[in-house]
C-alpha cells in the first residue's frame, strides 16, 4: 500500500522529470517553492527556473510574455494568490490571448488547513471556470497529478491546475496514465445515485460510496477532476442510468463543480440534484479533515445527502 | 555615442507627420478612441518601426524578432498605424477601427492583429510581459531586444515596479522600456493625481539605467535607440518628455483629448495644421 502524498508533492517530481524530457519547459514561482514543490526543478535546472520573488501579478504576466517565445512555462503559487491577486493578469494577459501557460498552484480548497482562510482558495474553481479559453483541473491523487501536469504540457492553450497541501491517499494504480482533460473517470458503477466528485474530495467519495453500497445503495463513484470542459458525455450517462446526483467539491458551492453539473442538467434532464460543498461561507484555521467535518464535506455528510435526496423521490412515487 | 545621418532624420519626422494624419482620420472615422496619447507617442513609435526594430512584416511571427509592446494599449491608433504602413495588414482596416468584425478592437488584440507582439489594454501589465519576452531571448540564446512603452499614469500600478525589480534582478539587458511622459492621465496632471517625481531617481534606484530625452525630436530619439543597440548593460528606461496631442494645437495639452474623437470641424484644422507642417 502506497502511502497518502500531497498532489503537490507529485506535481514537484513530476515537474523534475518532465524537465528532464522537455527543453522548452520553464518554471515560474512566487518565493514558495519549497512549499509548492517547484524546488526540485529549481535544483536541478536553476536556468530554466525563475523566482520572481512575493509578486503574482508580475509572475504571471511575465509567464504570459515568455510563451510567446515558444517556451512553456509552468506557474506555480497558491491557489488563493495566482486565482486572486493575479486574476486579471490571468484573464487579460493569459486568457484572452490564449496563450500557452500553465498555472499550476498548491493549497487547493481546505487543504492548507491551519494556516486558515487567507490562505484556502475556496472560490477559485468559480472564478477560473467563468474566464474563457481556460482549463480548470483538480487531480484527485498522486497519480492522476503526474498524468495530467504532462497532459497540460501537451494542451495548447491556459490551464488551471489545482493541488492538495495536505496528504491524500493514491486511488489510481501506479502505471495508469490514460487521464484526459475533460474526461470524467467513473471509479465505481451503480445504478441509483451518482456521486460527483473533484479533487480532494474523491477519496471522501469513495467512503461515502462504500457505506451506501452497505446500506443497500447502489452508488456510483465519478472522478470529474477538470470543471472545464466538463463532460458533458459523462453526465447524459449518468442521467439516463441513475436517479440522482451529489456534486462534491472543496469550494465554495456557488459557480465550481456543482455549479456547472447544474447548469448542465437544467438545460437537459430533469434528475434531482445535491450539492456538498463549503456553503457561501468562509472557513478557519483547523485540521483539514476537522475543517471538512465543520463544514459538512466529509463522507458523513455526503451519506446523508445522498439518502436525503432517494428518500425523498420515494416519497414523490 | 552614434552618428545620425540628417538626411534620415527628416525623412522620419515627415513619416511621423504622416502617422499622425492617418491616426487622426481614425479616430475621425470611427468617432472613438484616444487621440492625445497616440500622437505624443507617434515620433518614438515612428522610429522604432521605420528604423530600429529589427521586424518582417512577411513573416509577423517570426522567432528572432525583435519585440514591442504598447503597454499604454489605449494609444493603439499609433500601433496599428505603423503596422499597416510596414505592411503587417492591408491599409483598408484602418478605416474599421473599433467597429464590430473588425480586426483593429479598441485595444489591441495580439490574435487579431499581425505583427502585433502583446494583448494590451489594461494597464500596468506590459512591462511584466516585456520581462517574460526578455528572459525568453535570453534562455534561448536569442539576440532579439524588447521595446515597452508606458504611459506616465500608468507607472501608478504597482505591478509596474514589480516589473521594475525583476528585470534588474535578471540582468535583462535586452529590455528597453519608454516613459511616454506627456504628464496628463484621464483625471489630471500626473504631479496631481498621483505625483511620480522623482522619476529618473526611482529608475535608478531600481537598478535600471535611465535615459532622458525630448520625445519629439528625432535626432535625439535615434540617437539614444543606436546607442542601446550598440551598448547595453542593465535593463534601460527611456524618459521621453513628450506633448499630449502633439501636432494638433488644440488638443496639444489639453486633457479633454484623452479620449474623444474631433467633430467634422476640428478634423479639417487637424488635417490642415498637420498638412502645413508636413
Amino acid at each position: 500500500m502506497i502511502k497518502d502524498i500531497p498532489t503537490r508533492m507529485a506535481y514537484g517530481d513530476a515537474l523534475l522529470e518532465m524537465g528532464k524530457k522537455y527543453k522548452d519547459m520553464v518554471v515560474f514561482e512566487a518565493d514558495i517553492s519549497t512549499s509548492t514543490q517547484t524546488c526540485k526543478f529549481a535544483h536541478a535546472f536553476p536556468d530554466r527556473f525563475f523566482n520572481m520573488g512575493i509578486a503574482e501579478q508580475n509572475m504571471m504576466a511575465a509567464a504570459a510574455g515568455i510563451s510567446t517565445t515558444g517556451l512553456i512555462p509552468f506557474v506555480s503559487t497558491y491557489a488563493v494568490f495566482a486565482s486572486m491577486k493575479a486574476c486579471e493578469q490571468i484573464r487579460t494577459s493569459i486568457a484572452y490571448p490564449n496563450l500557452n501557460v500553465k498555472i499550476a498552484v498548491s493549497h487547493g480548497g481546505l487543504t492548507p488547513g491551519t494556516d486558515g482562510v487567507t490562505h484556502q482558495a475556496t472560490e477559485d474553481l468559480s472564478i477560473m471556470r467563468s474566464i474563457p479559453n481556460m482549463t480548470v483541473a483538480m487531480p484527485a491523487d498522486a497519480i492522476a497529478t503526474k498524468a495530467l501536469v504532462e497532459k497540460a504540457y501537451h494542451l495548447k492553450g491556459p490551464v488551471y491546475l489545482r493541488f492538495s497541501r495536505c496528504p491524500l491517499p493514491v486511488i489510481y494504480p501506479e502505471d495508469k496514465t490514460d487521464f484526459e482533460f475533460g474526461k470524467a473517470i467513473t471509479l465505481k458503477k451503480g445504478q441509483d445515485i451518482t456521486l460527483i466528485a473533484i479533487g480532494d474530495m474523491v477519496i471522501q467519495a469513495l467512503k461515502a460510496a462504500e457505506i451506501l453500497e452497505n446500506k443497500g445503495i447502489s452508488t456510483r463513484v465519478v472522478d470529474m477532476h477538470t470543471v472545464k470542459p466538463l463532460d458533458e458525455e459523462c453526465l447524459n450517462e449518468i442521467a439516463a442510468e441513475t436517479r440522482a446526483v451529489v456534486t462534491i467539491e472543496d469550494n465554495n458551492i456557488l459557480g465550481g463543480l456543482g455549479g456547472a453539473v447544474c447548469e448542465y442538467y437544467a438545460e437537459h434532464f430533469q434528475i434531482p440534484v445535491k450539492r456538498i460543498g463549503l456553503k457561501d461561507t468562509f472557513a478557519e484555521s483547523g485540521e483539514y479533515l476537522d475543517l471538512l467535518k465543520k463544514y459538512g464535506l466529509s463522507f458523513k455528510d455526503i451519506v446523508m445527502a445522498a439518502e436525503n435526496l432517494l428518500f425523498g423521490l420515494k416519497i414523490e412515487e | 555615442m552614434t552618428k545620425i545621418n540628417n538626411a534620415r532624420v527628416l525623412e522620419l519626422k515627415k513619416k511621423a507627420k504622416e502617422i499622425r494624419v492617418e491616426i487622426i482620420k481614425m479616430i475621425y472615422k470611427a468617432q472613438s478612441g484616444h487621440p492625445g496619447g497616440s500622437l505624443s507617442a507617434a515620433d518614438i513609435v515612428t522610429a522604432l518601426y521605420f528604423e530600429i526594430l529589427n521586424i518582417d512584416s512577411n513573416r509577423p511571427n517570426w522567432e528572432e524578432r525583435d519585440r514591442f509592446i504598447l503597454s499604454k494599449g489605449h494609444a493603439c491608433p499609433v500601433w496599428y498605424v505603423c503596422l499597416a504602413e510596414k505592411g503587417f495588414f492591408p491599409k483598408e482596416n484602418l478605416a474599421k477601427l473599433r467597429k464590430i468584425g473588425g480586426i483593429l478592437q479598441g485595444h489591441p488584440d495580439m490574435c487579431k492583429v499581425p505583427g502585433l507582439d502583446m494583448t494590451t489594454g489594461s494597464l500596468g501589465q506590459g512591462l511584466s510581459v516585456g520581462v517574460g519576452m526578455a528572459l525568453g531571448a535570453k534562455t534561448k540564446g536569442l539576440q532579439f531586444k524588447t521595446y515597452v512603452m508606458l504611459g506616465d499614469g500608468e507607472i501608478n500600478e504597482g505591478q509596474v515596479w514589480e516589473a521594475a525589480m525583476s528585470a534588474n534582478k535578471f540582468k535583462l539587458n535586452n529590455l528597453i522600456a519608454m516613459i511616454d511622459y506627456n504628464n496628463l492621465q484621464l483625471d489630471g496632471q500626473c504631479n496631481e493625481v498621483m505625483p511620480i517625481e522623482p522619476l529618473a531617481d526611482k529608475w535608478q534606484s531600481f537598478g535600471w539605467d535611465v535615459k532622458e530625452i525630448d520625445g519629439h525630436n528625432m535626432h535625439e530619439i535615434l540617437t539614444v535607440f543606436y546607442d542601446l543597440k550598440k551598448q547595453q548593460e542593465n535593463p534601460t528606461i527611456i524618459i521621453a518628455h513628450t506633448i499630449k496631442g502633439k501636432g494638433v494645437s488644440y488638443m496639444e495639452n489639453q486633457l479633454n483629448w484623452h479620449g474623444k474623437s474631433p467633430n467634422e470641424e476640428q478634423f479639417q484644422q487637424a488635417m490642415k495644421e498637420l498638412e502645413v507642417e508636413k
